[in-house]
């Protein structure tokens, strides 16, 4: 039936594929209409070149953090203490280049080492003495919200001069030297080489899959989900090149995405880590080391939490004691509206990037549109209620 | 009214693709003591679920009469009220909270909008004397013991006015002393006029106490007979006394080589109970062989394979020695286990078998992607062609591999259980209930499997509670009951009698 149903294709098949995949597309869905509703509010203020730049600098630390955060919720854990682990590794940062005037990059290196050991802590108490990770990352949030501000009570606000650093959530990738066309080229040639590199992987899985007689949908589908990705590249890369080319922040959350995502989907980790979450006593028996992975899990999403607090400080150029509040609200919050599961197991973190995009554009289009701070908090939640009650009765009914 | 309070005509209750219970007849009289006995899947404890109103009128076919009235009942609050009260082997008690908060938890005294703590404490107090429990009822349940709390599960039964009481194998989990203990208070009830229904596996105390004992097996009545000293031979003869069908593949060419696996003194604790719940265990297994280890629920034979198999949940092992090949080892983990060669196939493939929500693939290289690993990734199309190959060696029925396992049939979630743990070519297979919950063709193919296996060199030990598989399949067999090796039988001297005498040996 299934393979009838694929040949026959046309938009027949699109329309059966949607209807299956809905809670799939449900938040790209989202995202659009969002970013079509504060257009049309913000007159088109809020799709200008300017503001999608700086939406991705807003969206950088929340990422970085929402990644981590992804990991930790697929195995059925929690960590409530980022938001203050980013800011007091900012804080750090800010103390090392300034007060100890230490080199921004060896600053960097060390701050993400206070990030692992903090990680080991938290994992050790979760994973060797059985604290709860609620209760562990609970205290964490004490700990690490009074840690931010001992360590800036003398000094208040540090003003962060280093250039280097600052680039990282200011700044843009340099053009090609000697051109100068109008327009950042290097950031059309970034587009170009990611179109390439999308649909040569995809075609590369499909005809795996045709290899393997697994499920595909069928050419015209193909063809068209390959436009459909491909113009949305070519619509961003453009806007960025008419201002000022990709941000750095971009391609730190680039690498970092690509990096756990292979993790996740290629690697031994990855598929332990989909097992712990989906059944950790199965995986037990079939020889998992259930507690180091969540010791890494643990470990990695600190080091996650250090480089967000790194582009958050870099991103405002200061370091403040009040950086790193209720950031753990948006990555959470984003993770569950990317669809990972509440009862865990199930997760992307290419899916989560879309929920931080969501959330951010939130934060972003009313802002723009000068919406009061408790009116958005609610906003956020009303939505985030919304995405996972979706993404719960889709399961239930799924089973 | 009747001689019988009880009478269940005619109960048919089908589950997809089994008949639990065929037209089963039981008639228990009025202030008796009523066993109920039988091998594990006969059917006893479904026939008290569709008693206890656990399944609902309406998904079983015949009647239920009690009190001369047929009863539809719709939940356990319907037989409850009509004064019916099942005792449980897992005891259904509120730890933390105090003795008479247990017994009146869901109805409690209550003196107009608020609950009546004296007047509580004081009504605890009686129906504690009833059941000869001499504590102070404000004494937290979890610092009793087991034999205590269930003496408080009895007066919550009995602060409830119950006129038919049911023991679901009330002995199983108690010493000695506690169970004796127990019986006296059974027949004591029977004096207050209370009826008791017992299901039990331990034929001494049933021959003791029974006036009447029912024997269902395979979802059938076989017979009720009053209790004019009944022995145990008797009931045994009733329980097993089926017709093997030759279900059981032959093997053709036997080749018996030197211990793979032994164990030796194997004694180990459970630190939550507190109990010794293995003592002195030794059993091996040879290169080829089907070993089979025969017990009831609760003898401790998965309790054995799982503190042998790394001891994930934590037992404390006390003495005793595995080796393999001859060679001393403690493993201290599954992995440990794994990669010297030992594999577990758990009895509970959804519990803690498979990850349901991935699909065959990922569930047959799960435990052994090392394999699979080139560089820092895993080589995917080898994996497909991995778990392709074990779909068609062991004829996993499903679309394709990508199908998710909590969607299969028991009997293909089984054989995908089966193909994960031949991925890690093992030399020895400890089975666990390898054919429970599955239908008659796919035990055959896994039978098969097994003999597959064996000739080809491996070992296995097949842990089972259902005598005619372990007497079809195995080369020699060991029986357990209640921690200990009860009797070791080379096939040609093991009969369905023998063996059942030795799994209720106490």
């Amino acid at each position: 039936m299934e393979k009838n149903e694929n040949k026959s294709g046309g938009l027949g098949e699109l329309g059966s594929l949607l209807k299956k995949n809905m809670k799939d597309y449900m938040m790209y869905i989202a995202l659009v209409v969002i970013m079509i509703f504060f257009t049309w509010k913000t007159n088109g203020g809020f799709l200008t070149a300017r503001n999608i730049s700086n939406l991705i600098n807003q969206a950088g630390y929340v990422a970085v953090l929402a990644i981590g955060m992804t990991l930790i919720l697929i195995l059925k854990h929690i960590d409530l203490s980022v938001g203050f682990v980013a800011g007091f590794c900012g804080a750090i940062a800010a103390i090392l280049m300034t007060k100890a005037g230490i080199n921004e990059w060896l600053a960097i290196a060390i701050v993400l080492l206070i990030g692992l050991v903090i990680g080991l802590y938290q994992g050790l108490l979760v994973t060797r003495l059985g604290v709860p990770a609620f209760v562990t990352t609970l205290a964490g949030m004490f700990i690490f919200r009074g840690a931010l501000n001992l360590v800036l009570q003398d000094t208040g606000t540090i003003i962060v001069p280093n250039k280097g650093f600052n680039a990282l959530s200011n700044g843009f990738i340099p053009d090609i030297p000697g051109v100068d066309l109008g327009f950042h080229l290097l950031t059309l040639l970034i587009g170009a080489v990611g179109i390439i590199m999308v649909v040569f992987s995809q075609v590369k899985a499909r005809r795996n899959k045709i290899k393997y007689n697994f499920k595909v949908s069928s050419t015209p589908v193909f063809v068209a989900q390959m436009v459909f990705i491909s113009a949305i590249i070519i619509v961003i890369c453009w806007v960025l090149a008419s201002y000022q080319g990709v941000p750095w922040t971009a391609v730190i959350v680039g690498v970092l995405l690509f990096g756990y995502n292979f993790m996740l989907n290629k690697t031994k980790l990855g598929r332990y880590i989909y097992g712990i979450g989906g059944n950790d006593q199965a995986a037990e028996l079939s020889g998992v080391n259930v507690k180091n992975v969540t010791l890494f899990a643990f470990c990695s999403m600190s080091v996650m939490a250090a480089i967000a607090g790194i582009l958050y400080t870099s991103r405002l150029q200061s370091a403040t004691p009040t950086a790193g509040t209720a950031f753990e609200m948006d990555a959470i919050a984003s993770s569950y509206i990317g669809g990972t599961a509440v009862s865990g197991g199930v997760g992307k973190v290419t899916n989560t990037l879309i929920g931080v995009l969501v959330i951010m554009s939130l934060t972003n289009g009313m802002n723009l549109m000068g919406v009061d701070i408790s009116m958005q908090y609610m906003v956020k939640g009303i939505i985030f209620i919304i995405a996972v009650a979706f993404d719960v009765r889709s399961r239930a009914k799924a089973k | 009214m009747s001689d019988y309070i009880l009478e269940m005509r005619n109960i048919t209750k089908e589950f997809p693709g089994v008949k639990a219970l065929n037209n089963v007849n039981f008639k228990v009289k009025r202030g008796e003591i009523h066993c109920l006995v039988g091998e594990n899947g006969a059917g006893k404890s479904t026939l008290m679920k569709v008693l206890s109103g656990v399944y609902k009128y309406g998904t079983y076919t015949g009647d239920i009469v009690y009190n001369g009235e047929v009863q539809q009942f719709r939940g356990i609050a319907d037989s409850e009220d009509k004064g019916i009260a099942i005792i449980y082997q897992e005891l259904a008690l509120v730890p933390e909270l105090s003795i008479y908060e247990n017994i009146f938890f869901g109805h409690e005294i209550m003196s107009g909008k608020v609950i009546d703590w004296n007047q509580t404490i004081v009504k605890a107090k009686e129906v504690l004397e009833k059941v000869r429990l001499h504590v102070d009822p404000s004494t937290k349940v979890k610092s009793l013991g087991v034999g205590n709390q269930q003496l408080v599960e009895i007066a919550k039964a009995l602060s409830k006015n119950v006129k038919l009481l049911i023991f679901d194998e009330p002995t199983a989990a108690l010493n000695e002393d506690d169970s004796q203990n127990l019986l006296e208070l059974m027949k004591e009830l029977k004096s207050q006029g209370v009826t008791c229904i017992m299901i039990s596996h331990k034929l001494r105390e049933v021959t003791a106490i029974a006036d009447t004992i029912t024997v269902l097996r395979d979802g059938q009545t076989i017979g009720s007979k009053e209790n004019h000293g009944i022995t145990e031979a008797e009931i045994i003869k009733d329980m097993v006394g089926r017709e093997i069908d030759n279900i059981y593949p032959k093997r053709e060419k036997k080749k018996i080589g030197d211990v793979c696996l032994e164990i030796k003194n194997w004694t180990v604790d459970d630190p939550k109970s507190g109990r010794e719940i293995l003592h002195n265990v030794s059993i091996n297994v040879r290169k080829g062989e089907i070993v089979g280890l025969q017990g009831l629920m609760g003898a401790g034979r998965t309790e054995l394979a799982m503190s042998i198999f790394g001891n994930p949940t934590g037992y404390r092992i006390k003495k005793g020695e595995v080796l393999v090949n001859g060679k001393s080892q403690r493993f201290k983990s599954p992995r440990e286990a794994i990669n010297a060669g030992v594999a577990y196939v758990t009895e509970d493939r959804k519990g803690n078998g498979l990850v349901l929500i991935q699909d065959i693939r990922y569930n047959t290289t799960i435990a052994n992607l090392k394999k699979l690993v080139k560089g820092l990734a895993i080589d995917e199309n080898e994996e497909i062609n991995v778990a392709n190959g074990y779909k068609k060696s062991i004829n996993i029925k499903a679309p394709s591999i990508e199908q998710k396992v909590g969607n299969l049939s028991g009997g293909n979630q089984q054989k995908v259980q089966l193909a994960k743990w031949l991925f890690v070519e093992p030399q020895v297979l400890i089975l666990d209930e390898p054919t429970r919950g599955i239908d008659v063709g796919a035990k055959y193919e896994i039978y098969s499997l097994m003999n597959k296996l064996v000739e080809q060199g491996m070992s296995i030990i097949m842990i089972s509670s259902e005598l005619p598989e372990v007497l079809g399949m195995s080369d020699r067999l060991y029986v357990m009951s209640e921690g200990t090796i009860t009797g070791e039988l080379s096939s040609d001297e093991a009969d369905e009698q023998t063996v059942m005498a030795m799994a209720i040996k106490s």
